[in-house]
């Protein structure tokens, strides 16, 4: 199996990246304040507008490191990409189950699955791990109405109403998720979803795991040779990643979610992590960021044990090897695509 | 056969395929290889191009090194190391000489011999290859092992003729279906440098729609 290698996250804006011999050179106004050598990363984060040289973009380019620039805020700008692998066949297969609605739904339909899958095995551990402080006949309520959900998603072949099913079981999840919320209740609670901007501490950090996991998806995508563009739930949109986001439902509340509710329960974060602007968009603080980012790599070391290859993997490697089961499925190797169905 | 040239198979091929079919497909077919093969022997080539084109004449022996041959027969391209063409009365003319020869073709490998006859099978395209081109017949080759430092004489037999002839109509349907087939998988998956992107676990894995139904049922 492939190794999990380091990513670098670069937090200052007003820095400038660029490649001495095998090594990135970190500058700051001119003065060098750091170097990393190129062959243990496999992807360099920069938060902000400063920029790298083209000879780093074509260092990493060639050794297949994801360099993507975000503002400092987290938002997604620009990936650098390399000339693609010769899977010229795999990529036309693509485009030709994306052109075709029913077979696009029969792939999207195991990313459905997942999701609601996982969502709903999130709410069973809470339940198990935490009977006493949460409604525990509302979540198995829910879970049950969630397992229904995934009965009848089975025999659905048409995108509106996949969507249809995904956005039900969204709405039941969401009503549950602020009660797995523990600790620091008065400042972190969920309300629902928003986003652009997320006006809350909590949409503040799931906006931010996203934009992390998209990445880390679609580089996943791009790696094995398919083009993180073109998707089969979400149709094609100018500048949307469409197969990471599809991919990336079945992760979501499974990678994204659980890891921003365990930054709260744990109280890595606080409410001094936040800084609510004026317009009432919420935004993390520097330091938080740096915490969450340290959080986040810790996370991807650890190990799990994939539930359809069964090997030991860990978290990190999830997007690669799920990226890898598409291919093979779309290649003829497999008979449909096996979600990641977390337990 | 198709002749169009874009259909044409790598000889070395024969080599991945009779190691496993799927690897020669990952190479071949979906070109996962760090670097496509086809620009490494494209490189082969421009190496020794780099060099005037080799042409030793010893006694009665002609010596071309790095001579690209084709079929259309089988639908196959390639390189041979070396083809030395003897004089002979029985054989054919070439391009400005005056004599007559027969090409043999002298294949070069790292190792020693290998248990599978691969080695032997590419050998044989060569000629059949040679044949071909030069409309002649190639009855004997040499396969030179570096381990052994010296070379083996191997003859050219319709039975492998015949085996090579089988090998790439086979491999010509997969391309054409740019078909990856599945294999039953063994020790050999431990040395194939292709482990990460086959998955040969997946080979023998349940279907995925057991896998989800199980799932979702417990
Ligand atoms: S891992 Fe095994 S089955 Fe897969 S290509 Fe290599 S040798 Fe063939």
């Amino acid at each position: 199996m492939k190794k999990l290698l380091n990513s670098l996250f670069v937090t200052s804006p007003d820095v400038y990246l660029s490649l001495n011999g095998e090594n990135i050179v970190v500058k700051k106004e001119k003065e060098r304040i750091g170097r990393v050598p190129l062959h243990n990363l496999e992807a360099v984060y920069t938060f902000g507008y400063s920029g790298a040289s083209p000879s780093l973009m074509g260092a990493c380019a060639e050794k297949d490191i994801s360099l993507v620039f975000l503002t400092k805020n987290g938002r997604f700008l620009a990936r650098v990409i390399g000339e693609s692998k010769g899977n010229v066949v795999l990529r036309k297969t693509q485009y030709r189950i994306s052109d075709d609605e029913q077979l696009s739904a029969t792939i999207a339909r195991n990313f459905i699955i997942g999701k609601i899958y996982n969502n709903k095995w999130i709410l069973e551990r809470a339940t198990r791990d935490y009977s006493l402080r949460i409604d525990v006949s509302l979540f198995k309520e829910t879970s049950k109405r969630l397992s229904e959900t995934i009965q009848e998603v089975g025999s659905v072949r048409d995108l509106d109403l996949l969507r249809g099913y995904e956005g039900q079981a969204a709405i039941m999840y969401n009503k549950v998720f602020d009660q797995m919320i523990l600790q620091q209740k008065e400042d972190f609670f969920f309300k629902g979803r928003n986003r652009r901007p997320p006006l809350d501490n909590v949409n503040a950090m799931l906006s931010f795991a996203y934009t992390l996991l998209a990445n880390d998806v679609a580089t996943a995508l791009e790696g094995v040779g398919l083009d993180a563009y073109v998707g089969f739930l979400h149709r094609d949109r100018p500048g949307r990643a469409s197969l990471a986001l599809d991919v990336m439902e079945e992760l979501r509340g499974v990678y994204a979610d659980r890891f921003v509710i365990s930054l709260i329960n744990k109280k890595v974060v606080n409410n001094n992590d936040f800084v609510a602007k004026e317009n009432g968009a919420v935004i993390m603080t520097d330091q938080s960021r740096k915490k969450f980012l340290k959080a986040w790599q810790d996370k991807k070391q650890e190990k799990i044990k994939h539930p359809y290859l069964g090997e030991k993997i860990s978290w990190g490697l999830v997007p690669h090897v799920q990226s890898m089961l598409l291919a093979r499925h779309l290649r003829g190797d497999l008979d449909e695509y096996p979600p990641f169905l977390w337990k | 056969m198709d002749s169009n040239e874009e259909a044409d198979l790598l000889l070395s091929g024969i080599q991945h395929f009779q190691f496993c079919k799927r690897q020669w497909a990952l190479i071949h077919v979906e070109q996962q290889w760090e670097e496509n093969v086809r620009t490494v022997e494209g490189q082969h080539i421009h190496k020794k191009a780099d060099q005037p084109f080799i042409k030793e004449k010893r006694k009665n022996k002609l010596i071309v090194r790095a001579l690209p041959v084709q079929s259309d027969e089988l639908g196959a391209t390639g390189i041979c190391d070396v083809v030395e063409f003897i004089e002979d009365k029985d054989g054919v003319p070439i391009q400005n000489s005056k004599e007559s020869y027969v090409p043999v073709p002298v294949e070069y490998k790292r190792g020693k011999p290998k248990k599978d006859n691969s080695d032997i099978l590419q050998l044989t395209a060569q000629a059949m290859c040679l044949e071909e081109m030069l409309l002649c017949e190639v009855s004997v080759g040499y396969i030179f092992y570096n381990e052994l430092k010296h070379r083996v004489e191997i003859p050219i037999t319709h039975l492998n003729k015949v085996k090579v002839r089988q090998m790439f109509r086979e491999m010509h349907s997969y391309f054409d279906d740019r078909h990856t087939p599945k294999v039953k998988t063994g020790p050999h998956c431990k040395s194939c440098s292709l482990q990460n992107v086959c998955l040969p676990e997946l080979m023998k894995k349940q279907s995925v729609s057991k896998y989800i139904e199980r799932k979702i049922n417990e």
